[in-house]
């Protein structure tokens, strides 16, 4: 089947199987491998990606759903150098370690923190439960989403970028 | 140096390097996504390996059809055991524990027999990953059923064996008695004389590293050197292994660990499936690349812990404790792995804890039975015997009528002791309990929260809290290569590290100890910051590639910065050593009147000085240099440490149980930590949160359960349940600073504190929350279920 998907601002055209899921299109087909694998069965959230602006487990999309709409991952976040808003509170806050969750978890916080701008540390704990991390605690997490939401509170045009 | 971290600054402890919470130097790469996970590397011509396994914990294979995946589109090749039987050769054990150890044979792939649920039976090689798992469905097998051997205890009586060409079940008895070792009396005396007695068996249950990255592996055999990547934790070990246990040479092999997503022992191994990507890359003259599923993971990546632990505690009546004896079952899984059999002896010398009773004695019985093989996992041996101690002094306080924290006072190493020769044959280098107990005491208000606990009782409230203690030291720092040499490991404990100062001023520093996700890169530019004067950005740390780093031992054990960091000042130093005569040739002195201090070489007394990274373009350019100087500041150290490192600890926990549904729900966590001085107090306090998420999870959550048939039943993240943000609570956490004597940054180690000391204060905490009921214990993980059971078992089962 040939798709049309906008994938990071830059529009790809491919025929795919019509089994093939977002995720493996994403890493295999136009080389995007900051979004990764860690389950098969949906559980782990470390593929999460924006798909028109709202979250999705790329593992339990297929790549034809995409087709006509429009996809962030976590390498379409930082702009000419400068790192998105959650990004920074990410590394502010010590919240990665191994970093194989982070792409996931950054995607999961930016659209937990584009529904609710100002979130309690039990909202951010609620908000990012389908994302699995092994070697934080969630801890510091938690303080990077709610650092970031105070960045982007402050800082209103990175909000709407984050909601772009 | 003790408060909680502010990470929203650069600022640590004046202006040094060292103590400072520095943000990550790798977390740019990581946040960005532009990472470099195995699993993203793709080379030209590169195929697909999947595997075939095993659905069946114990059987013989009586047929093994591959005919019609052969002719499945994109497939290249299909291998059986009997295809490979020849080259495969058994996978290695490094740790023989006793002469006669029983080691069966560990094939990568399955020759006529699979001996548990996930073993490796066929491997099919296609272009792409989709037609490779297709392929595997048009597998034929004949399985004939074997009896399938489960359970420890039964499994240690040698009915049904695992490896029937063993004639036992039993890989190995391993025994530590004071009284014969000298380090302490008799335990049988102890027990006879003892005026309280406290014997009680508990069960570690079996768990599964669940590292978020699954496991892969790339090789590309198409240059003159083989190259391996692998999400491995262990390169260089990796890389000696599979040139000693396949005959190739080790000089044509290259083994790289990019970015690596976890490990926590997980990853510490030789894989069948490294094995078998490498034998069939070979075989096939083309890159190859096998990435498991999680669903794989589970099955086939070693599990941790799975003992049971009988325990025998003697005491006099006021509570001076005078003797412990355990006997332990461990569960080996089906094969030997790396350091399989070596687990539960790391364990042996620490179930004395904290303590100073005076007889000990400690026997394990190594057993194998139909499930994948156990190894490390995050603390190895240690988590097993701090839990065992830790909670046993709870029973005996209780026994007693005293404050679990009185008991252990009352029993402790004091400060002034040390360094304290334990019963168990180690020399713990340093401590101060009193203080870390002090401070958690105060930061967790114990004694309002007794209070309340007394209110809640009085008043027969449904939701009783519970208080839970745990006081830990452990040995880290693995370790002085001659014990490890006494302990029959087949490799030393040293660490390798080098640094080469390039001419324009930039330093590369390579180390043998290759992270994943523990943050060498920043920890490492710290110290040679530190050390040399240079700045942190124009540090920059190599690891992870036996290429470029071709000496090391890897990470585990809390071994990183204790050894690895340490090999890394060593190093420092003689680099300053080095440039000290072409400092003082170039400023026209005397190396007696030098002093080196913040990157300059300064003549005393003088304002004359050179900077270090002049000095190395001086070198480089070799135009004036002190007659028979060799041209070159590079420096390496192999630092091989005298001493483990004991990091030490006290955790509390207040948990509240709803006595009617069971649901135990953590309120407050508060844990003070020492790890003697620290380099990066952001870091440490990240590795301390995840570390009691994963030792809350052992109490809590997690379980690898089997059916009575040997199939794994949580065999992914929908039944094996990895707790979640919601699951965990905010952690207090504080530091004291009794700094290690052994090694000149007076560090200790951090990785496996959280984890060893937390579970044992969590299930201690949902005893006394129930104990009123006459609950005496709950196995792990203490579920809402197990809970329930236990309390309407204790109420008569009238509830
Ligand atoms: S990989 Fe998509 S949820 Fe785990
Ligand atoms: S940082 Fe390793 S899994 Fe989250």
């Amino acid at each position: 089947m040939r798709i049309t998907v906008t994938v990071d601002g830059t529009q790809y055209t491919d025929d795919v199987e019509p089994r093939l899921l977002l995720v493996h299109y994403l890493r295999d087909r136009l080389g995007k491998v900051g979004t990764v694998v860690g389950c098969d069965t949906s559980n782990c959230g470390a593929c999460t990606v924006l798909l028109d602006d709202r979250s999705v487990k790329s593992c339990s999309v297929l790549a034809v759903q995409a087709d006509g709409h429009s996809v962030t991952t976590v390498e379409g976040l930082a702009e000419n150098g400068n790192l998105h808003p959650v990004q920074e509170a990410f590394r502010e806050k010590h919240a990665l370690q191994c970093g194989f969750c982070t792409p996931g978890m950054i995607m999961a916080t930016i659209d937990l923190l584009s529904e609710n701008s100002d979130p309690s540390d039990e909202d951010v704990r609620h908000g990012l439960e389908g994302n699995l991390c092994r070697c934080t605690g969630y801890q510091n997490i938690v303080a990077a989403a709610r650092d970031a939401a105070q960045r982007l509170r402050e800082n209103p045009a990175a909000t709407e970028e984050a909601a772009r | 140096m003790t408060s909680t971290v502010d990470p929203t600054t650069d600022e640590g402890v004046g202006e040094s390097e060292l103590g400072r919470a520095r943000r990550r130097k790798e977390d740019e790469h990581l946040i960005t996504g532009r990472t470099r996970w195995t699993d993203n590397i793709v080379l030209p011509g590169m195929l697909h390996a999947a595997i075939l396994r095993s659905p069946v914990a114990h059987a013989r294979i009586t047929g093994l059809d591959v005919s019609e995946a052969r002719g499945k589109p994109g497939v290249v090749a299909v291998y059986t055991g009997a295809d490979l039987a020849e080259e495969q050769g058994s996978l290695p054990c490094a740790w023989p524990i006793t002469e006669d150890m029983k080691t069966p044979n560990a094939p990568a792939l399955a020759v006529d027999t699979v001996r548990f649920a996930g073993e490796a039976v066929a491997v099919v090689v296609a272009r792409s990953p989709y037609e490779a798992h297709d392929a595997l469905d048009s597998i034929d097998v004949d399985y004939e059923d074997l009896p399938v051997v489960l359970d420890l205890e039964t499994a240690a009586r040698d009915g049904d064996l695992v490896h029937p060409d063993l004639g036992t079940n039993v890989s190995a008895t391993w025994v530590f008695d004071s009284a014969e070792a000298g380090s302490g009396g008799d335990v049988e005396d102890a027990i006879r004389d003892a005026e309280v007695i406290v014997e009680r068996t508990f069960r570690q249950q079996r768990l599964i590293p669940a590292f978020m990255e699954p496991r892969s592996v790339v090789v590309d055999p198409t240059a003159s050197q083989i190259t391996m990547w692998s999400a491995t934790q262990v390169p260089h070990v990796l890389k000696l292994m599979l040139a000693m246990t396949l005959g190739l040479p080790e000089h044509k092999l290259r083994v790289i660990a990019p970015d690596v997503g976890g490990g926590f022992g997980g990853k510490l191994q030789v894989t069948p499936e490294e094995v078998l990507t490498l034998l069939i890359a070979r075989r096939l003259h083309k890159p190859v690349k096998y990435t498991e599923t999680r669903s794989e993971s589970m099955l086939a990546a070693h599990h941790g812990r799975d003992q049971v632990q009988k325990l025998t505690l003697a005491a006099r009546r006021d509570g001076t404790v005078t003797g412990l004896k355990v006997e332990l079952l461990a569960d080996m899984g089906a094969y030997l792995r790396l350091v399989t059999p070596g687990v539960p002896i790391l364990g042996a010398f620490m179930f004395n804890g904290i303590y100073k009773f005076g007889s000990y004695r400690f026997a394990c019985t190594n057993v194998f039975t139909n499930k994948v093989p156990t190894d490390a996992y995050r603390g190895a041996g240690r988590p097993e015997a701090t839990f065992a101690i830790e909670r046993i002094m709870d029973e005996l306080a209780v026994e007693l009528s005293m404050d679990p924290l009185e008991l252990r006072e009352k029993n402790w190493i004091e400060h002034e002791e040390f360094p304290f020769d334990t019963v168990a044959g180690l020399t713990y280098d340093s401590g101060n309990y009193e203080a870390a107990t002090a401070k958690a005491r105060e930061l967790f208000d114990y004694d309002e929260l007794r209070r309340e606990q007394a209110e809640r009782r009085e008043r027969n409230d449904p939701v009783q809290l519970g208080l839970g203690v745990s006081t830990f030291t452990e040995m880290c720092g693995l370790a002085p290569s001659r014990v490890l040499g006494s302990l029959s490991y087949g490799a030393g404990g040293w660490e390798h590290a080098a640094i080469r100062m390039l001419p324009t001023g930039k330093v590369e520093v390579v180390t043998g100890s290759s992270a994943h996700g523990q943050g060498h890169e920043t920890a490492w530019s710290q110290i040679v910051a530190d050390r040399l004067g240079i700045p942190f950005d124009d540090i920059e740390i190599l690891h992870g590639d036996t290429q470029s780093s071709p000496r090391g031992l890897d990470t585990y054990g809390s071994r990183s910065l204790a050894v690895g960091g340490i090999a890394v000042v060593k190093a420092a130093e003689k680099v300053v050593a080095k440039a000290r005569p072409i400092a003082a040739h170039l400023l026209e002195c005397s190396e007696d009147d030098l002093d080196f201090e913040a990157g300059q070489f300064r003549v005393k007394g003088t304002a004359k000085s050179v900077g270090l990274t002049d000095v190395a373009l001086a070198v480089f350019a070799a135009h004036d240099l002190p007659d028979g100087v060799e041209p070159n500041l590079d420096s390496e150290a192999t630092y091989d440490p005298d001493n483990f490192s004991f990091p030490h600890g006290t955790h509390l926990c207040a948990i509240e149980v709803d006595t009617e549904t069971g649901h135990a729900r953590i309120r407050k966590y508060v844990c003070v930590d020492d790890v003697g001085h620290v380099v990066n107090p952001l870091i440490v306090e990240g590795q301390v949160h995840g570390g009691l998420a994963q030792g809350i999870a052992q109490a809590l959550y997690e379980e690898a359960v089997h059916d009575e048939s040997g199939t794994l039943l949580s065999s992914s993240f929908a039944e094996y349940l990895l707790p979640t943000a919601v699951d965990l609570p905010p952690f207090v956490t504080d530091r004291t600073d009794t700094p290690a004597p052994g090694n000149p940054l007076g560090v200790k180690g951090v990785g496996e504190a959280g984890t060893i000391a937390s579970t044992p204060a969590v299930v201690n905490a949902v005893l006394d929350a129930v104990r009123p009921f006459g609950v005496t214990d709950v196995e792990m993980p203490c579920t809402p279920m197990r809970i329930w059971h236990a309390l309407r078992d204790a109420r008569g089962g009238t509830k």
